[in-house]
C-alpha cells in the first residue's frame, strides 16, 4: 500500500545571474542547509536523496556522485533525474515516490542549475534529434515564437495581452526577496519596448538565466505531522511527456501534454471544479503567452479567453486564483531548480509560510513543471491528507 | 515491504557497433519484447522509467529520443541519469508507491562518443579534469591500492577475465565470448598500469528492459514471477583521496541493508548466484569483498579457489559479466535481468543448477562510489 507523502520544508538559494561567491556544490549545499533548518532537522535525519539539473550547463557528469560533498549525500542512498525543464518537478515527484514506496521516512529533493557556467541555447539546441530536427530547431526562444504566434493568429490575442502576464509576474516578485527580479517592476509599456528576440517574443516576455538551488523535504504519514505543524500533503502527481520530436508538436491544438497531465491529477486529487477548487497555481511559464495559452489547456479558462482571463485580474494577488505569487519562471530561472521551485513556491502557501506573498487561506495548491519537447509535470499539494 | 516482482525481462544482442539502430530502435526492440516475455500489452504498463546520460549520448534531455519507443506517450513517465539498477530502483518504488507495473528501459551507445572524455567528466573540473583522470585510469589507483594493500595479484584478477568471457560462450547476447588463458590476460597491452586490455571491459552498444508489478498484476503475467526480495543503494565521498579506494564501504552499507530486507543472515550459503558489475577484473574480487561474500583482502584467493566458476560453490556472472558486454547504463539493468533468468531457470547454455536466490547489482561514478544491491528470490 502506497503511503501518504508531505512536503515539510523548503529552502532556496538567494538568486542571481552570477553566483560567483559559490561553486556548484556550494550552491547546493545553501538551499539544503535552508530546507534542513526550515523544518528543524539535520542531514543525519534524512534517508535519502534525489538530485537533478541539466548535464550540459555545468558540464558535469554524474551530478549525482559529485554533488556529495554538498548535498550531504555521503553514505546515503543518492540518485540523479534530468527530463529538462521539467527535471525540478520530476525530482520532487521522484522524493514522494521514495516515501511512498515505504523505503524511506524523510527524503530531499534538490533541483539546481548554475547557468552563468553554460552557453544555456548551445546546449538546449542539442536535445533535438541529431538527424531530423536540429536542422531547423534553434532553442528554447525561437519555438515559443512559433507557438505564440499561432496563438495569436488564432485567437486575436495581442503582444499587449502577453505584456500584461509579465508585469503581473514582476509584480508579484516585489513580493519575494528570494526572485532574481526582485524589486523591479516593470509596466506593459516597458515590455513592449524591450528588444525584439524572435517575433512576437521581446526580451521582457521571457525568463533570465540564473544560478541557483533549491531543496525541499518530504516525509512519510505518522513522521511529517511531528516534524511540520501543517504539512503540505501531496494529492497526485501526473507526468506526460508526450512527443519525442519538435516535428510532431501540433501548435494549434493547445499543450496537449499538460491538458492529459492536469485532467489525471485532478481526478486522482478528487478536483472537479480547477478554478474553484485550487486557491493558488505556480505554474512553469517560461514567457508570457505560456501565461495566456496554457492556463487554457490546464482548464481555468476556455480556449481564447486567456487573455481576458489575465486582464480581469483573476490570477493577480487578490485575484480569483492567484498565479505565481513568487513572480514565477520570469523572475527567476535556474533551469534544474526551476520547477522544483514551483513545487517549493505551492507548499509554502499550504504551510503559510509566505510571509509578503502568502495568498490567505490556501486549502489546494497547483505546481506544474514544463520541459523537453513540450512537456508537462503536475503536482497538487493540499492541508487535508488526502483520501 | 510490499510483495513486487519481475515479470518481464528482454535485452538486445551487445556489439561493438550497432550501426543500423539509433537509441528509438533499441528502446522499441526491448519495450516490444519485455511485453512479449510478460504477456502484456502495452495497455498493461502503467508508467515507465527510462535511464539515460545526456554526455553518453552526446544530447541535452537525453530522454527525449526514447519516450514514444517505450511506449510512453501518454502514460506518467520519469529518467533516472545513472546505472540501470538505479533506474530500476526508482521503477520498483513506483511499483510500490501505487502503480501496478512499471517498464524500464535503458540504452547506450559506447560506438559514438569518447569514453576518456566522457568519463573524465566525472571528475572535478579544476583540479582532476586536468589530470587526464578517467574510468580507466582512476581504477588503476584503485586496482593499485587493492593489490598492494592485500596482495592480491595480477594472476589472480587475471582469472577472473578468464572465466567471464568463457562464461560469456554460453551467452547469445554477450559480445566478446572467448577462450583466453592468465597468460594472454598477462601478456596483453598494459593500458593503465596494472590494468591491461583483457582486464578491461569493451565499448559496447545496446539496451534492456525490464518490467516490475505487485502481487496482482503479476499473477495476470505469463512468466513465473521474480520476487523482489531487497534492494539498496549507497554512496562513498567524492574526491578520490577522501576515500580508501580498497574499503568499498558503500557496497558494504548497501548490502547489509538488501540483505537484512530480504531476511539474509550469511550470503555466501544462502545466495545461489551473484551477477556483479565487473567493468575491470579487479573488482569482481573487491566486490565480492563489499559483498561480504569473504573477508577484506580474501577475494583474490576466493577466485584462485574456483569458488565463483560455473560449477563452483558461488558463480559469479554465468553470463560472461560486465568484462564481456559494456553497455555503460543498460549494464546494471542486465545483471538484473541475468539473475531473473537464472531464478526462472531460462537462462540457457549458462543456467546455474537450482538458484533460489540471487544478487544484481550495479554503480555510479568513478571507482564505484555509489553501489545499488538487489535480491531477487523465487518464493
Amino acid at each position: 500500500m502506497a503511503r501518504r507523502v508531505a512536503i515539510v520544508g523548503t529552502g532556496q538559494t538567494y538568486h542571481k545571474s552570477h553566483r560567483l561567491d559559490v561553486n556548484g556544490r556550494e550552491l547546493i549545499n545553501e538551499a539544503v542547509t535552508r530546507a534542513l533548518a526550515d523544518c528543524e532537522l539535520s542531514i543525519a535525519d534524512i534517508d535519502a536523496i534525489i538530485i537533478g539539473n541539466m548535464d550540459h550547463f555545468e558540464s558535469i557528469n554524474y551530478v549525482d556522485t559529485w554533488s556529495v560533498e554538498g548535498s550531504g549525500g555521503y553514505m546515503k542512498p543518492i540518485m540523479k533525474i534530468t527530463t529538462g525543464g521539467t527535471t525540478g518537478a520530476s525530482v520532487a515527484i521522484a522524493a514522494y515516490y521514495h516515501v511512498a514506496s515505504g523505503l524511506f521516512d524523510r527524503v530531499l529533493a534538490i533541483g539546481w542549475e548554475k547557468n552563468s557556467e553554460s552557453d544555456t541555447t548551445a546546449a538546449i539546441v542539442t536535445c533535438s534529434d541529431p538527424i531530423w530536427d536540429r536542422f531547423s530547431y534553434s532553442g528554447a526562444i525561437p519555438s515559443l515564437a512559433t507557438e505564440a504566434s499561432a496563438y495569436m493568429e488564432q485567437y486575436g490575442a495581442t503582444q499587449e495581452d502577453a505584456a500584461r502576464v509579465t508585469v503581473r509576474e514582476r509584480t508579484h516578485a516585489l513580493n519575494n526577496p528570494y526572485a532574481q527580479m526582485y524589486n523591479r517592476p516593470v509596466t506593459i509599456k516597458d515590455v513592449m519596448e524591450s528588444a525584439m528576440l524572435a517575433y512576437p517574443i521581446k526580451l521582457l516576455d521571457v525568463c533570465p538565466r540564473t544560478d541557483g538551488a533549491c531543496a525541499v523535504v518530504f516525509a512519510a504519514e505518522g513522521v511529517a505531522e511531528k516534524i511540520a505543524v501543517k504539512p503540505a500533503w501531496v494529492k497526485s502527481c501526473s507526468v506526460r511527456h508526450t512527443t519525442t520530436w519538435f516535428g510532431d508538436v501540433d501548435y494549434n491544438t493547445g499543450m496537449i501534454s499538460l491538458k492529459r497531465a492536469s485532467k489525471e491529477a485532478f481526478a486522482n486529487a478528487g478536483i472537479k471544479n480547477p478554478v474553484e477548487e485550487i486557491d493558488v497555481a505556480e505554474l512553469y511559464l517560461p514567457y508570457s503567452y505560456a501565461g495566456l495559452k496554457w492556463i487554457e489547456a490546464i482548464g481555468f479558462c476556455g480556449p481564447g479567453q486567456g487573455p481576458k482571463f489575465i486582464r480581469d485580474g483573476n490570477t493577480d494577488m487578490g485575484g480569483k486564483l492567484p498565479i505565481n505569487p513568487s513572480g514565477g519562471v520570469i523572475s527567476t530561472n535556474c533551469i534544474g531548480a526551476t520547477a522544483l521551485l514551483r513545487v517549493a513556491e505551492a507548499s509554502i502557501q499550504v504551510m503559510g509560510k509566505g510571509e509578503a506573498r502568502q495568498v490567505p487561506d490556501v486549502k489546494t495548491a497547483m505546481a506544474t513543471g514544463f520541459g523537453g519537447c513540450w512537456w508537462s509535470d503536475v503536482v497538487i499539494l493540499g492541508k487535508d491528507k488526502p483520501n | 515491504m510490499d510483495k513486487i516482482a519481475i515479470v518481464g525481462v528482454s535485452q538486445t544482442r551487445y556489439e561493438r557497433r550497432k550501426k543500423g539502430e539509433i537509441f528509438y530502435d533499441m528502446i522499441y526492440e526491448v519495450t516490444t519484447k519485455a511485453m512479449e516475455d510478460a504477456g502484456y500489452t502495452l495497455e498493461d504498463i502503467d508508467n515507465v522509467i527510462t535511464v539515460s546520460n545526456d554526455f553518453l549520448d552526446g544530447r541535452t534531455i537525453s530522454c527525449m529520443a526514447v519516450q514514444e519507443a517505450a511506449g510512453a506517450s501518454d502514460k506518467n513517465v520519469s529518467t533516472i541519469e545513472g546505472d540501470g539498477a538505479f533506474g530500476a530502483f526508482y521503477g520498483a518504488m513506483r511499483v510500490l508507491g501505487g502503480f501496478g507495473t512499471t517498464l524500464v528501459v535503458a540504452h547506450s551507445k559506447g560506438s559514438e562518443g569518447d569514453p576518456k572524455v566522457i568519463t573524465n567528466a566525472m571528475f572535478d573540473p579544476i583540479y582532476h579534469r586536468l589530470l587526464g583522470l578517467d574510468a580507466i585510469s582512476s581504477s588503476a589507483l584503485q586496482a593499485s591500492v587493492y593489490m598492494e594493500r592485500y596482495g592480491v595479484t595480477e594472476q589472480q584478477c587475471a582469472l577472473v577475465s578468464v572465466k567471464n568471457h568463457k562464461n560469456a560462450k554460453n551467452n547469445p547476447y554477450a559480445q566478446l565470448p572467448m577462450d583466453i588463458t592468465v597468460d594472454d590476460v598477462m601478456r596483453s597491452k598494459k593500458i593503465a598500469d596494472p590494468i591491461k586490455l583483457l582486464d578491461c571491459s569493451p565499448i559496447s552498444d545496446g539496451a534492456a528492459a525490464i518490467i516490475i508489478a505487485n502481487e496482482d498484476r503479476a499473477r495476470k503475467a505469463r512468466t513465473k514471477p521474480v520476487w523482489i526480495k531487497g534492494i539498496a543503494h549507497c554512496s562513498d565521498a567524492y574526491f578520490l583521496g577522501d576515500r580508501d579506494l580498497a574499503d568499498p564501504i558503500s557496497l558494504k552499507d548497501a548490502s547489509k541493508r538488501a540483505y537484512a530486507m530480504a531476511g539474509i543472515k550469511d550470503p555466501v550459503s544462502e545466495l545461489d548466484v551473484v551477477e556483479l558489475y565487473d567493468a575491470f577484473s579487479y573488482m569482481e574480487p573487491l566486490w565480492l569483498e563489499g559483498m561480504g561474500i569473504c573477508d577484506a583482502g580474501q577475494g583474490g584467493q576466493l577466485i584462485e579457489k574456483g569458488i565463483t566458476v560455473m560449477d563452483g560453490k558461488l558463480p559469479v556472472n554465468p553470463s560472461g559479466g560486465v568484462l564481456s558486454a559494456h553497455p555503460v547504463l543498460v549494464a546494471g539493468l542486465v545483471r538484473i535481468i541475468e539473475a531473473a533468468l537464472q531464478i526462472r531457470g531460462e537462462a540457457g547454455d549458462h543456467q546455474i543448477e537450482g538458484v533460489k536466490t540471487a544478487l544484481a547489482h550495479g554503480i555510479n561514478g568513478p571507482c564505484g562510489q555509489s553501489h545499488c544491491v538487489w535480491i531477487l528470490g523465487r518464493e
